[in-house]
């Protein structure tokens, strides 16, 4: 697993009480709720959940991507910023420049009809280098993404790149900004999973080497426990717990982070089928009073069904929401 | 009860044909679930396809119990009914403005045999009753997967094929439906063909495993051989890409 802390306790980000309000067929639906983390400098962040929970939405928000007619409410500190006050172009500036990102299609990253090299190479242009002094960046931004023959590949076209390699080539066209966090929301899903794991140490050496942070969304637990130094498991919008990974993922605190884990599957033994959770994942706009996971939870008493839990820390840097996580962890 | 035998199959000019499958044998016995893994690409899907007869091989052979199991729309229907598969993304595999009763209905019309209760049928794939009058675009994806499955077995065949049937689904969904196929299969005797890029997954399920690589088997064998003690370089670079949630 990734080591459980990085070098540095300074933050970068402190998301407090994070709310999105999405316009609805009849009401508005609220599809991140009072979410709280921190994104620590030079630090892996994992967000952790299933289809709807609320990740994307949540790393949109960051950087002030959301639908129309979205309304965002709490805190968004960015090195003692507020980003949620903040005038629409200096949250413009921020972004590709101080905070990059890299989604889940890099085909919709990429231009098709202009050479890698430009793309790569435009965030620079902007900012008035010289062409050589470009070329020479661009060619380098190519090579720290793993991209053999960088020098060559300057006038070539994404289409004539394979999956990996455009990949690739949206990790160095985001590097080029020279971020100090990096948005990357499932980077590998599209990809073959012998090319992901390539990508994966990729994105955690260059986290390294560079001293950047990560915000990186996966519902792939394998990919956080190798690559996130801290997890944030969401739930129907919320935050179900959240800590450093070996120990959320060694020892989880609520009852559906251990029915996540306890359903991946060991690859080099062969495991028991899991007892899987019943029914399906809470969406935003049909959440179960009380506690949204009482309906699926092995553990749910009556007082899940009427009151939330509050998300409280239950050990010194885990946080969980759960009215019996001290069972949870003693189980 | 399954066998392929050299199989081939080409796509593209005859003057210059892709070899997309290059002689592929494998069997699958009466109760028994075979795990088919290899990076994408490799021709898997392509080995699914030509045995459930969507595709047409080049060559080599399929027999089903002993029988020559024709390519395409010649197949007799009992063949056709023995042999279903069960697609990835079981969206595009359903159509969106029919009902779940009408999906199932329409599979019930062309193999009247097999006809028999629908709420049986929806509660022995975890489906509630109440989803029979829903269009398919109006349920989840792990429904929709249930749907797909209840529609491959309304019919009662004997060897699923499935083509990453787990593989679009969120894990807490994806752990119900491999139970759920387990069960099937114990409850129905059913074999089944796996296909999945998860090797933890296949490792799992299956019982014995063949790994493909540009068209050709590498490596087969009882599960924990081929995943605990690969024998093939190209079956150990796969495990070496794949993580392990603990190490
Ligand atoms: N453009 C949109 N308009 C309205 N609702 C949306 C929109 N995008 C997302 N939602 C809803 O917001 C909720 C959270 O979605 P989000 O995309 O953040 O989920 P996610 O956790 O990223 O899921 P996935 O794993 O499928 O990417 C879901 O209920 C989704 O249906
Ligand atoms: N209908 C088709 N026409 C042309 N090429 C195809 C067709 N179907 C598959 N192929 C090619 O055959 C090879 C094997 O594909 P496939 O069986 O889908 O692999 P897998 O399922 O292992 O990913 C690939 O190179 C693919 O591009
Ligand atoms: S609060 Fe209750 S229902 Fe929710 S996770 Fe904890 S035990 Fe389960
Ligand atoms: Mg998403
Ligand atoms: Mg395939």
């Amino acid at each position: 697993m990734a080591e459980s802390s990085s070098g540095s306790d300074d933050l970068l980000l402190e998301v407090s009480g994070l709310v999105v309000d999405l316009p609805g067929r009849v009401r508005a639906v609220r599809v991140v709720d009072e979410v709280s983390f921190d994104i620590p400098s030079a630090t892996t962040v994992g967000l952790i959940g299933e289809s709807g929970s609320g990740k994307t939405m949540t790393a949109n928000a960051l950087i002030g991507l959301l639908p129309d007619g979205a309304i965002v409410g709490g805190s968004l500190n960015w090195r003692g910023e507020e980003l949620l006050t903040a005038t629409a172009s200096r949250r413009r500036g921020l972004r590709g420049h101080e905070i990059a990102m890299i989604f889940q299609d890099p085909l919709a990253a990429l231009n098709p009809t202009q050479t890698i090299g430009r793309q790569v190479g435009e965030i620079l242009r902007r900012s008035g280098k010289s062409r050589a002094a470009v070329r020479e960046r661009v060619v380098e931004l190519l090579d720290r993404a793993g991209i053999p023959a960088p020098a060559e590949k300057l006038g070539s076209f994404p289409h004539e790149f394979s999956g990996g390699m455009r990949q690739r080539a949206v990790i160095a066209m985001a590097l080029a900004g020279n971020p100090s966090l990096l948005l990357a929301d499932e980077p590998t899903t599209a990809l073959d999973v012998t090319v992901q794991a390539r990508i994966l140490r990729l994105l955690r050496s260059i986290q390294e080497d560079a001293g950047l942070s990560m915000l990186l969304v996966s519902h792939d637990l394998r990919v956080m426990a190798h690559v996130a130094h801290q997890v944030v498991v969401m739930y129907a919008g919320r935050v179900a717990e959240r800590g450093a990974t070996s120990d959320v993922l060694r020892q989880p605190a609520h009852p559906y982070t251990r029915a996540l884990v306890d359903s991946v599957p060991a690859v080099r033994t062969k495991t028991a089928l899991a007892h899987p959770l019943p029914g399906t994942p809470a969406t935003p706009s049909n959440r179960p009073a009380g506690c949204a996971f009482h309906p699926r939870c092995p553990l749910a008493r009556e007082r899940c069904r009427t009151e939330q839990p509050a998300l409280r820390a239950v050990a010194p840097g885990r946080w969980t929401a759960c009215h019996f996580a001290e069972k949870v962890l003693d189980a | 009860m399954l066998e392929v035998r050299d199989l081939r199959v080409t796509f593209g000019p005859r003057r210059k044909p892709f070899v997309a499958v290059d002689g592929v044998s494998l069997t699958v016995g009466a109760n028994e679930t075979v795990g088919l893994v290899g990076e994408s690409g490799s021709g898997k899907t392509t080995v699914a396809r030509s045995i459930v007869g969507l595709v047409r091989p080049a060559s080599g052979s399929i027999t089903y119990d002993g029988r020559a199991v024709p390519a395409g729309t010649s197949r007799p229907g009992e063949l056709q009914r023995a042999i279903q598969m069960v697609f990835q993304d079981p969206r595009s595999s359903l159509n969106p403005w029919m009902t779940v009763a009408s999906i199932i209905g329409e599979a019930w019309r062309t193999h009247p045999s097999a006809a028999s209760d629908l709420d049986r049928l929806l509660a022995d794939v975890g489906l509630d009753s109440s989803v029979a009058g829903q269009r398919a675009s109006q349920l989840s994806g792990g429904q929709c997967q249930r749907v797909s499955l209840a529609r491959a077995l309304a019919v009662k065949p004997r060897l699923l094929v499935c083509d990453e049937a787990v593989s679009a689904l969120d894990v807490s969904v994806q752990a119900q439906i491999l139970r759920l196929l387990d069960d099937l299969r114990r409850r129905h005797n059913l074999s089944m063909l796996f296909i999945s890029h998860d090797l933890g997954v296949v490792h799992q399920i299956a019982d014995r495993i063949a790994v493909m690589r540009r068209g050709v088997l590498v490596e087969e064998g009882p599960a924990t051989d081929v995943l605990g003690a690969p024998q093939h370089e190209y079956t150990q670079s796969l495990l070496d890409a794949a993580l392990e949630l603990n190490s």
